[in-house]
Formats: C-alpha cells, sequence, structure tokens
C-alpha cells in the first residue's frame, strides 16, 4: 500500500486537520465499534512466504494434467490455446472495472466480437455478455419466455443435468410467489435417450411458456429433429429455448436454423480452463426482434459511430432496462459477472475459425465414438445409446457386479479419474456420465479400456 | 496544484475481427487423428450444412489484433479512483498460483481425496471472513455481489417457507440508496419491494422503517456506510425494529473497505452479510467478472444456504452436499475457485493488522481527497448539512458548475481519460444527487496519485468555463471519439453482432 509508507497518513491527516485517524471514523457510534478482536492467521507479508503458503497447499490437488481424466457434467476438460491465457491474463483486461466507451474501446470491441463470432456459430443476430454460468442463462432465458408469454410453466428434459436444474429451480420456484414457474419434466425415451415426443406433445398447451431443450444434452445425446420440438412448441404458443456446446456447431446445425427463439449455452468449452467448476459462464442468445431484445436482462454491445467520421466504438444498448438502470422494474436482476470469459471465448474463437470448430467437432465425435466402442466390448459394461451422442455418454456396470464408486476407487490409483457416478440421479442402474474430448488420444482411450477391463473383472 | 498532461492512448484503427485475415488462415490446428478413429457422419436433420461465417487468421494474428484491443483499454494504467468499486492491488503472486495446474486443471467431481489443497484454502478463507463477519459459515456459490444478494432472498424464501410464513412474508424493505440488485433480486425471487427515501440525515427515518416493516416483511436489505460515505449511526435500531418484527436483516458489506476491521456483522446482529472478493479482498474484477458474493450467515441461516458446504474433518475435508433444508443451486459447483483463492491470498499477505491498517488509509485518504475537492470551485459535495468526515468514498455533486457552464458529469468522465485518469462513476440509479460522481481513493494509490486526479478535475473545471465545447466534445485523445449513443436504444439501429451489423448496415459495413 503506497499510502503505508512512513508519514504519508501523518501528511494528509496534518492537511485535513484532523488530529488521528480515529476522528475520521466520528460517523461510527462508539458502540458500533467490534469487541472481539480479529483472529485471522499470521501475516505472510513476503511474496516468497505467501507463494510458499499457496503452492503448499495447492499441490495437494491432483490434476487432469496428471491424470487422465473422464470427467465432464458442465465443465469440460478441452485444450487451452496458450494465446488466450496470455490475452485474459493482460491486466488491461483482467483489472480494469470500468471506464467510459472511448477509454475502454479495446476491451468493448472484444466483448462485441465475443458476440459477433458466437452468433456466427449460432446463426443468430443477439448474443448477450455471458451471465454466471449456463444454469443461470437458462434461468434467465424461461424468465424472458415467461414475460414474452405472460404463461407460467416451462418444460424440461427428465434427463437434465441435476446441477443446472436445481439451478432452474431456483430461479422458477417456490410455488408460494406470485410470479413463480412450474418446471414440468418431459419423459425420456429410454432406447434413445431423447425426448419423448409423444409426452412432449401431451404436455404443451395454452399455459406453456418454453419448452426447453439441450443439443447436445445432459447425457451426450443429441437430438436428432430439433425442428419438430421447436415446431410443437411453436404450434403451442411456447418459446423454444435451447441448450447448445458452442464447441459442438462446426458439426451440429446452428439452433437459429431450427427454429430456436432463445438458446443458451456455456462458454467455458471456448478457451476457459476448468478452474475446479470457476470458468462457467453462460450466454443468451436470440433473433434480433425488439421483442426479444427488451426482455434481455444484462449488457448487449453494440457497434456504433462516432463523432469521426466513418470511424466506430461500442456501447451498450437497451441498458436502461436492466436492474442497474430499472432496480427491481428491470428485466430480472444483473451484476458483475463473467465477462473476462468474454474475452477468452473471442480469441478462442479467433484462433478456430470455420475449419477449426468443424474438426474439432469430427475429432470430439470419432474419439467419443472409438471409446464407446471399445468399452462396450469390456465384459460387464455396456454404453447406453451407443453412437448417438456428441462428448458425453452414460456407461453401465451392472453387469460388472461392481458399483461405480468401487470402480473409479479402483481407477483413481491407476492415474484415472472415472466418469462421474449418476446411478442415484438416472435410475439405470450403476451408470457413469463419461466425457471424451479432443485432448484424448486414441492410445489415452484404449488405456482406459484396459484398465477398466482389468478393474471390472 | 500542477498542471496535469494530456496523454496520447494508443489507436490501431483495429478492424472488427471479422475484417480480418483470409481463407485458409488458420489460428489453431489438431493432430491428425489415428488410424483407428472411426469416421462419424451426423443424419441430415442436425448435421451443419452451412460454414459458419468465422473469421481466419493466423495465431500470431490474432494474438497481435487482441494486444492492440488491450493497448486501447485504459485498464490500470493510469489513476482509477473509481467509486463503489474499490480499485485493488492484484497480486500477481496471486494470479500465478491461479493459473497453475493444480488450480486451473483441476474438476469439481473429482474425488475429494484429489482436491484436499483447494478445500483447504476454501476452508480456511471461510474461518477468515468468519472472523471479520462473526458470521458461523460462508459459502462461495454466489457469482458476484448481485449473486450474493440474490443468495440471501433465496435463503430467506427457504426459511420462510420451513416456518410456513412464505405467503404472508411477502416484503423486502431497503433504502433508494442500496445498490439496485438488492431490490432487483428480491423482485426476481417474488418479493414485493419497499423503498425508504432517504432523510436530509442522508438515511431513511427511523420512523419510514416503522411504518414499513410488518409482520409481512421477509428481509431487509441494507448496506452501511452507503455509497454517499454515509454511515447509518442508527443500524442497530434498526436491527432491533428489524427482530421485533421477525424479519430478517441482511448486510451488504459492498463498502466493507472502510470499515474492515473495525465492524462486526454479527455484533451488529445482523443475520447474513456478503462480501465482494472481487473487490474488497484484492481479487480482480476482469472488466466484471469472474466476481465471486461470498455469502454468509448464522447459524439459525446455515441450513437454507445453497450446498455443498465444505467440512473439515478427521481425514480431511469433505463436501457436504446432504443439506434437506437447502434453498438450492444458486449457481452450478462451489464458486469461482481461483478468485477465492486470490482472496485468500490477499487476506493472508495483509494480516488482521494489514486489514485493518488498509481501511484507515482508505478514511484518510478520501477524507483529504474531500478536503482538496472542496477548493474547487463548482463542486457539492453531497449533504452538504453533513460535515461529519466521510467513510471511504463520497458522492459529489457537479451541479454548480453544470449550472454555470453547461457541462456535465459525463463530459467531465469522458475528458478525464484524455489525462490518462480512468472515468469516475457517476452514481447508481436513480441519481438522487444531480450531476453526481462518486470519487473512492482506496489505499492502493498514493498520494501523488491522487493529487493527480484531483488536478485533472480542477483542470477541467477550469476548462469547463473557458472552452466548454472541448469537454463536451471529449475525448480528444482517446483509441475513438466520443461515441453517438442514439443507436443503442433504436431497434432500427442497435447492432449486437457483425451479423447484425452487415444486415443493417451494409452500405457503411
Amino acid at each position: 500500500m503506497a499510502l503505508s509508507a512512513p508519514g504519508a497518513i501523518q501528511d494528509m491527516l496534518d492537511q485535513i486537520g484532523a488530529s488521528s485517524v480515529r476522528d475520521l471514523f466520528a460517523q461510527i457510534p462508539q458502540d458500533h465499534f467490534r469487541k472481539e478482536p480479529l483472529n485471522l492467521p499470521p501475516q505472510l507479508a513476503s511474496e516468497m512466504a505467501l507463494k510458499r503458503d499457496l503452492l503448499t497447499k495447492l499441490k495437494k490437488n491432483r490434476t487432469c494434467e496428471d491424470n487422465l481424466n473422464f470427467l465432464g457434467a458442465g465443465v469440460w476438460q478441452h485444450h487451452v490455446p496458450a494465446v488466450v491465457d496470455e490475452i485474459v491474463g493482460r491486466t488491461e483486461f483482467a483489472t480494469n472495472v470500468w471506464g467510459s466507451y472511448q477509454s475502454d474501446h479495446g476491451r468493448n470491441q472484444a466483448w462485441f466480437e465475443f458476440s459477433s463470432q458466437l452468433g456466427a456459430l449460432l446463426n443468430l443476430d443477439v448474443v448477450q455478455l455471458p451471465v454466471y454460468s449456463w444454469g443461470c442463462a437458462i434461468g434467465h432465458a424461461i424468465r424472458m419466455a415467461q414475460r414474452l408469454t405472460g404463461r407460467s410453466k416451462v418444460l424440461v428434459p427428465q434427463y437434465s443435468d441435476p446441477e443446472r436444474l436445481s439451478v432452474i429451480r431456483t430461479y422458477c420456484q417456490p410455488s408460494e410467489m406470485e410470479n413463480h414457474i412450474q418446471v414440468v419434466l418431459v419423459a425420456a425415451d429410454p432406447a434413445t435417450g431423447r425426448l419423448d415426443m409423444d409426452d412432449l406433445r401431451a404436455k404443451l398447451g395454452p399455459d406453456v411458456a418454453a419448452v426447453y431443450f439441450e443439443n447436445p444434452a445432459y447425457l451426450g445425446t443429441i437430438e436428432e429433429t430439433p425442428a419438430d420440438i421447436a415446431a410443437a412448441a411453436r404450434a403451442a404458443g411456447a418459446e423454444t429455448i435451447v441448450g447448445v456446446d458452442p464447441l459442438s456447431l462446426g458439426v451440429l446445425a446452428a439452433p437459429g436454423d431450427y427454429g430456436a427463439d432463445i438458446v443458451t449455452g456455456p462458454v467455458q468449452p471456448l478457451g476457459v480452463h476448468m478452474n475446479c467448476g470457476g470458468g462457467v459462464g453462460g450466454f443468451i442468445a436470440s433473433r434480433d426482434e425488439e421483442r426479444y431484445v427488451r426482455e434481455y436482462n444484462g449488457f448487449l454491445v453494440s457497434i456504433a459511430p462516432t463523432r469521426r467520421d466513418g470511424e466506430f466504438g461500442f456501447g451498450l444498448a437497451a441498458a436502461h432496462q436492466n436492474s442497474y438502470g430499472s432496480r427491481e422494474h428491470g428485466k430480472d436482476w444483473t451484476g458483475n459477472s463473467t465477462y473476462l470469459w468474454a474475452i477468452a471465448g473471442a480469441v478462442y474463437m479467433g484462433l478456430m475459425g470455420p475449419d477449426g470448430f468443424r474438426e474439432i467437432g469430427q475429432s470430439i465425435l470419432s474419439r467419443g465414438r472409438y471409446a464407446q466402442s471399445l468399452l462396450d466390448q469390456i465384459p460387464g459394461v455396456r454404453v447406453l445409446w451407443r453412437d448417438t451422442t456428441f462428448k458425453e455418454f452414460v456407461v453401465n456396470f451392472d453387469d460388472a457386479g461392481k458399483t461405480v464408486a468401487e470402480i473409479n476407487d479402483a481407477l483413481r490409483p491407476r492415474g484415472i479419474f472415472g466418469g462421474k457416478d449418476i446411478s442415484d440421479e438416472l435410475a439405470q442402474g450403476q451408470c457413469a456420465l463419461y466425457c471424451v474430448t479432443e485432448v484424448h488420444s486414441a492410445a489415452d482411450l484404449r488405456h482406459l479400456a484396459q484398465n477398466l477391463t482389468e478393474v471390472c473383472k | 496544484m500542477t498542471q496535469p498532461r494530456e496523454i496520447q492512448a494508443a489507436r490501431w484503427n483495429e478492424p472488427v475481427i471479422h475484417q480480418l485475415g483470409r481463407a485458409g488462415a488458420r489460428g489453431q490446428r489438431f493432430p491428425t487423428p489415428e488410424a483407428e478413429l472411426p469416421a462419424v457422419t451426423l443424419p441430415g436433420s442436425i448435421a451443419r450444412a452451412d460454414r459458419p461465417d468465422l473469421p481466419e487468421l493466423t495465431e500470431f494474428e490474432v494474438q497481435r489484433h487482441f494486444l492492440h484491443l488491450s493497448q486501447m483499454t485504459l485498464g490500470m494504467m493510469g489513476v482509477s479512483l473509481f467509486g463503489t468499486c474499490t480499485m485493488k492491488y492484484n497480486s500477481k503472486t496471486a494470479e500465478y498460483a491461479a493459473q497453475r495446474p493444480e488450480l486451473a486443471e483441476i474438476h469439481p467431481y473429482q474425488h475429494p481425496d484429489t482436491l484436499q489443497g483447494v478445500l483447504e484454502i476454501l476452508h480456511d478463507f471461510d474461518l477468515i471472513l468468519r472472523s471479520l463477519s462473526g458470521m458461523d459459515q460462508f459459502v462461495f456459490q454466489a457469482g458476484g455481489g448481485a449473486d450474493a444478494a440474490y443468495t440471501m432472498t433465496a435463503v430467506a424464501r427457504a426459511y420462510w417457507a420451513d416456518r410456513g410464513e412464505l405467503a404472508t412474508r411477502t416484503e423486502m424493505v431497503t433504502s433508494i440508496q442500496a445498490h439496485p440488485c438488492n431490490p432487483a433480486t428480491a423482485a426476481a425471487a417474488g418479493f414485493k419491494v419497499v423503498n425508504l427515501p432517504l432523510e436530509e440525515n442522508g438515511y431513511p427515518s427511523l420512523d419510514a422503517l416503522k411504518a414499513a416493516v410488518s409482520d409481512r416483511t421477509a428481509l431487509i436489505m441494507i448496506n452501511n456506510p452507503d455509497d454517499m460515505g454515509i454511515y447509518n449511526p442508527e443500524i442497530k435500531e434498526w436491527v432491533r425494529v428489524a427482530k421485533e418484527a421477525g424479519a430478517l436483516i441482511f448486510y451488504d458489506h459492498a463498502n466493507f473497505n472502510g470499515v474492515m476491521g473495525k465492524l462486526s456483522a454479527r455484533e451488529l446482529g445482523f443475520d447474513a452479510c456478503m462480501f465482494m472478493l472481487h473487490k474488497t479482498f484484492g481479487a480482480p474484477k476482469a472488466g466484471g467478472g469472474p466476481a465471486v458474493g461470498a455469502y454468509g450467515c448464522t447459524e439459525e441461516l446455515a441450513p437454507y444456504m445453497p450446498a455443498p458446504l465444505i467440512v473439515k474433518t478427521e481425514n480431511g475435508y469433505r463436501l457436504d452436499e446432504d443439506r434437506p433444508k437447502s434453498c438450492g443451486k444458486i449457481r452450478e459447483f462451489w464458486g469461482n475457485v481461483p478468485q477465492v483463492v486470490k482472496a485468500y491470498a490477499w487476506a493472508r499477505s495483509m494480516g488482521a493488522e494489514g486489514i485493518d491498517l488498509a481501511s484507515d488509509i482508505s478514511v484518510v485518504a478520501n477524507n483529504y481527497m474531500d478536503h482538496r475537492l472542496a477548493q474547487i470551485d463548482g463542486l457539492a459535495r453531497s449533504n452538504p448539512d453533513i460535515t461529519a468526515p466521510r467513510m471511504e468514498m463520497t458522492r459529489w455533486s457537479l451541479a454548480p458548475l453544470f449550472e454555470e457552464t453547461g457541462v456535465g458529469t459525463m463530459d467531465f468522465a469522458n475528458r478525464m481519460a484524455d489525462f490518462g485518469i480512468d472515468p469516475w462513476w457517476m452514481s447508481h440509479e436513480p441519481w438522487i444527487v444531480p450531476e453526481p460522481f462518486t470519487p473512492e481513493a482506496g489505499e492502493l494509490w498514493s498520494k501523488a496519485d491522487i493529487d493527480l486526479w484531483i488536478d485533472v478535475v480542477a483542470k477541467i473545471a477550469q476548462e469547463a468555463r473557458e472552452n466548454p465545447e472541448r469537454v463536451k466534445t471529449a475525448p480528444h485523445n482517446q483509441p475513438v471519439a466520443q461515441v453517438k449513443g442514439d443507436v443503442f436504444e433504436d431497434a432500427s439501429t442497435w447492432a449486437m453482432t457483425w451479423r447484425a451489423y452487415q444486415r443493417k448496415h451494409a452500405a457503411s459495413a
């Protein structure tokens, strides 16, 4: 602290004309000052001591760099290009809070480029800066649909990520409140893991604000006829909200092309490290129709002319409708969010280009299918919904006679983090959700299969 | 007073990334697929048919483009006394730790045995916040300060629902001066919002509070000191009134910087509080997050907190997910973990004495700044009748100068950047002070920095009288000239993506 230098405080006190620091706290009544002394661990004043403390603790962690990791389910291990780390680590981006449209021109342009490139992947014209997480993005999108339709029921897939679903319920419930939204689960087709269209149609009605589905879905399954889902929702006067993994969009159809009204998704796959779950963020996008734009809750960055002919700058569009401008009358609420990840995403997408997205999508698809075929050959191991998924898939271990927990415990000393144990949430026996991405070589997958064969014996 | 010098910001005339590159250029390549990998063809109903309209650049071109953009961001290169956000030093040691694979490359679903280091840090930091606040338990799931306010509303819902009173406890009481997130999150959670007006003393009267609070009140959300730098000396009485009505009372510690080490939310009687680790505790704000709203509460409210909580056992640290009364998830996983680690690093590097000293400095520096600003003609301190020293920030007004010259606070903000000074924070909505600005000196900047900042304000005040057009047309030395904002509310002209821009402005694109 610059002002902790000897004499600095006294110098300022002299100029103010105050006799002591305590005098400046005159607004606080004496009996408000804390009585209990602070009980903090000893100060680590030097950089060396602090570094030692941090590393001593952090090195107790075991990493996905040193182990072979197959965990996904909301946070996924993808390659983060080194340039992304350099740019998001730039102090101008990392520490600045807020300037003006002119003094923060570069950051604002990077934000616009995040939205622009993501819009190109989604085939949509409006992309908001990311909110806290994918689950939060879905929650805000459902409430947008409630405001748009005046209806208060949302249909979501039975096979939803419990983590995201819990966030969605927090945004929609409880039922005692006037503005609550009823969350209704749509059954899955047990043969495919996809939405049961008959159940969807049966539950669609004049009270449904939105249908939400994901592509690829939580369990990795791909809805092969998303346009039919959107058409059914539209016929019932409901909004179609889709959740997409942006890394799939080099090979999977853009949601803007199959009738999605509002699109959400995670930003972590776009160049953000897993960070123990601290890398999440969620985007919201739509067509450029005023009725949608007027329902956004956060920061929409628009390009704009400046006073200099032919020059462009950037600023916040439709800003007064968010809670900063309108407090409780705003469209939902917003605050400091995850905007640094917008810059990571802008850099990442800039590095990838159309061919990069196509290649990574194909790579993930073929590596996942290869893993499925290897695992499906292991006695006692069965892959659910083989050859119909992207990036993640469900593996059943019932015939191995061991629980997923036991299998994962056995894999761990072998340097493998097995898939997420979903036995309690899926009602399909002992099942794990495996995630395979571009980081897994064919040899890695054979290594997994070999070890699973051994531990399942 | 010195004459501040104008700077010339970097100006690259940088095209939008879509205008750069050429077909076939690549910034990222992937390994050649191994021969054994199968080719996969997706059904036509879901396969992408078009080629996404993305730019194609080499890695170096991408790096250079974004370096140009970083250079056209004033960031921390000048002096930023951006009030209500508390500009901090963000230590590079903490950044170094956060970029290590032991933190960056770990997954929250790993077995806890493989996450003992990060769990230990989170647990230890929870204890630090407990000491600073007197609360019994913290959770870091909230993605920022507003999300922590939302956490409070969700906890309050669960608390009242558990008592069977949610149907009647339907109101949240706050003041018109509270951060907009407080009423906004309460409204989103389904509560009716009651905003108390301020009295001449700068805070709502006890009579107004008593009139607003009843058996319908679910919770009260309040900050103290507020963004004017005014401390409500009747806050204990507020707590008493809340408790008498059976309501919960939440301390929005947005302005903790000036009182850290001095006050305990628990000793004052609050049920819950939040800290913004991305400001008060030295984790970078990153231009708007990733942030962290650390939410803490008493034992009575702890069962309703979002899960998981971190528990220390004889055998190490575990995650407690089995919390049947929990309000549910506020956000996936356990929060912005690297930011929590950075806040832990900040607290450890400061220690108890450093934290106490930092609040001393922030209040001394603010009052030094007030002392000098008061000598500039045309500026007025908010609530001029309150002569007591303000806390770590003060809201000021340019109203006298605006009336004299027509130069307002937005014009000042734009002009400041020409001197290498980050534009100031004006005010949250609603503007109850005309032409407001809210500087906060904090403990980061030197006296020379603060003097420079004030000299720039004095210089612009002088310009407002001598050459008001110079100020109104500012900035002049920034990467771009003043942005014309009339497109931002016009659906026919706004363009949030390059696609939209091309469609709407094809002739000029």
